[in-house]
């Protein structure tokens, strides 16, 4: 090697390892907080002990804001899978005028007009009809949001499977019950596997519409309890947040990896021969 | 078994287009009958129609002795092969061949036993754990086939049964699906735009364009004396000749010449001459079209010669390969007694 590449060479691992550093310390920091006995904001060597671990599960809502995530990430979860599958077998197989316009306009609609811009109408409403503090209306309302994104990713992989399969099936007697269990559903479930996993995490993470909609602390998700987490003197509860902040990551990765396992993702539409 | 009985049957798209203009057609019980045509002729849109897959504008199908006309595909007592097959991915070989009869909910002894069963005669036996996307393109049709039959049905419909083939194996698979047809013994109707397959499979032939049919016949009916320009253009795996021609004395003026007909003509006709390039023969010194050698195509066992005649009209006729002929070289060349067609030059009908 030439002077020259020694020092390119140098180079570009010291960069990597700036880039790496940057991204693993919190991680690090998620790892081994928990188990220090004096958490801090700083990545240092843990002298071990479950003392947080104790201190966290007698925390009032810890636990139970964690099962309130959940709740609230099922009920999410679960409408905008079933409608967006549902809408876009719909949209990919019946023909209706402005049919595309439609769902361009719902995108573009769901992805401007979300969140804040829409947190003033939304509480309006709910309030109105009287489902402040509910967990299943915040989880069908977090499900509205996801919709259209949903619907507009999954009529992708919708329109891939060819209609000669359906045909096929409908020739030798099979109902349109039949044709969507055993035919439809089966080759798009990459696409609606994708799509499960990316509602579970976007309603695990949201945080505006659970704190807007459930005003009671008993109610309240991961997400917006972690904010209160707080000490007498109103700093950062540094006991309970490490040992929190890992609990509320485990779902998803575990998610991720049961759903990547079994099913696999794909990001574009096709079949998986 | 049944046959199937097609009248005034038409089909009309939402956009208007008349895919199947007012048909009428009858496919006898057993009979292997194709349906011919270049694309966008309605062809399959018949078949289709035939499955139940498309509404009939009007008119009637008929399967067996009953009107299916508004019934729906799945109990018509009809099997389909898809072009593509339509194998479902996520099943093995045994669950796809078995579909039909897990539709009827039939249990799963029986649903291993009707794959068992079919996939044996198709040489798919070994092949009944895996999966289409395993499989070669030949093996994926006879899963195919295997499917249509586990269904019993009472007429199979092939859409395009070996477009998706490459060329060595289209042979093969030609020589097996016939041999396939013939021992069950079921009506089938395939559809092709392939003449040559039409020509090998079939025992009758319907040729389509524009949503009509031109011609119904055997196979050799249809190449011996299609009924009208459009079927004889269109048959044939080298182009018949056809040429312009005029009636002056009961003789008829064609490529600078005079044929007789040996038809009864009025005079100062005008009608289109057809006669196959496989039925000129070379004959020095007779009554028949003169003209250089401009091209000699090898087709193998023959050679397709082109000969350009002095008024510029273009011959076409096939010699054996040791009678090849120089370009440049001059022939006289006739048609084989009783074969030449003549057709009325403004209706294209065939003339006698």
């Amino acid at each position: 090697m030439t002077p020259r590449q020694v020092l390119r060479r140098t180079g570009y691992v010291a960069f990597m390892a700036v880039v790496l550093a940057f991204f693993a310390v919190p991680m690090l920091w998620l790892a081994s907080a928990p188990f220090d006995s004096d958490p801090g904001l700083g990545l240092r060597w843990p002298d071990w002990t479950l003392d947080n671990w104790r201190t966290t599960f007698e925390h009032p809502y810890a636990l139970s804001s964690l099962v309130n995530s959940v709740v609230l990430c099922v009920v999410a979860t679960a409408a905008t899978t079933v409608l967006a599958t549902l809408a876009a077998y719909a949209l990919s197989r019946v023909r209706i005028p402005g049919r595309d316009a439609l769902l361009y306009v719902l995108l573009l609609l769901s992805s401007v007009v979300t969140g804040t811009a829409a947190m003033v109408p939304i509480f309006v409403m709910m309030f109105q009809l009287g489902l402040i503090n509910s967990q299943y209306a915040t989880g069908l309302v977090i499900a509205g949001g996801l919709l259209p994104a949903a619907i507009f990713i999954l009529k992708d992989f919708v329109d891939s499977v060819p209609r000669s399969y359906e045909e096929s099936a409908r020739v030798f007697g099979a109902s349109p019950t039949q044709v969507l269990l055993h035919v439809v559903l089966p080759v798009a479930r990459p696409g609606i596997a994708t799509i499960l996993v990316w509602a579970f995490v976007q309603a695990w993470g949201n945080f505006l519409l659970p704190f807007l909609l459930l005003r009671d602390v008993e109610q309240q998700p991961a997400a917006v309890l972690l904010r209160t987490l707080k000490d007498e003197g109103g700093s950062a509860n540094l006991t309970v947040i490490p040992v929190f902040s890992l609990l509320y990551a485990v779902p998803v990765v575990v998610l991720y990896v049961f759903v990547s396992k079994r099913y696999g993702f794909r990001f574009h539409g096709g079949i998986k021969a | 078994m049944a046959g199937i009985e097609l009248t005034g049957l038409s089909t009309v798209y939402p956009n208007g287009v008349r895919a199947v203009d007012e048909l009428d057609l009858e496919v006898a019980d057993g009979e292997f009958f194709a349906l011919l045509g270049p694309s966008g002729c309605g062809k399959t849109t018949l078949l289709r129609t035939i499955a139940g897959l498309e509404q009939a504008s009007s008119g009637s199908v008929s399967i067996g002795e009953a009107d299916v006309t508004r019934v729906e595909p799945g109990k018509r007592q009809v099997a389909m092969v898809f072009q593509d097959y339509a194998l479902f991915p996520h099943m093995t070989v045994e669950r796809n061949i078995a579909y039909p009869l897990r539709v009827r909910r039939a249990s799963r002894t029986a649903q291993r036993e009707a794959a068992a069963s079919t996939s044996a005669g198709l040489g798919l036996a070994e092949l009944l754990d895996r999966r289409p996307g395993q499989l070669s393109g030949g093996q994926q049709q006879r899963v195919a086939l295997a499917r249509a039959m586990a269904m019993s049905a009472e007429v199979l419909l092939l859409d395009e049964p070996l477009s998706n083939l490459d060329a060595r194996l289209r042979l093969e698979a030609r020589t097996f699906l016939k041999r396939l047809q013939r021992d069950l013994g079921m009506t089938t109707v395939f559809v092709t735009h392939d003449q040559a397959e039409a020509l090998a499979l079939a025992d009758r032939i319907a040729v389509m364009s524009e949503g009509r049919i031109r011609q119904v016949g055997s196979p050799r009916e249809v190449f011996q004396r299609p009924a009208e320009v459009f079927v004889a253009n269109f048959i044939g795996s080298t182009p018949m000749n056809l040429l312009p021609g005029t009636v002056r004395g009961g003789l008829v003026e064609v490529a600078g010449t005079t044929l007789d007909p040996a038809l009864p003509l009025t005079d100062g006709l005008s009608v289109t001459v057809g006669v196959r390039p496989e039925y000129l023969r070379v004959a020095p010194g007779a009554d028949g079209i003169t003209g250089a050698v401009s091209i000699v195509e090898n087709l193998g066992v023959t050679s397709l010669v082109t000969l350009e005649c002095p008024d510029g009209t273009l011959v076409g006729l096939t010699v054996p390969e040791q009678d090849e002929p120089d370009v440049g070289d001059t022939l006289t060349v006739a048609p084989d007694p009783g074969r030449l067609l003549l057709y009325d030059g403004a209706t294209g009908a065939l003339l006698g």
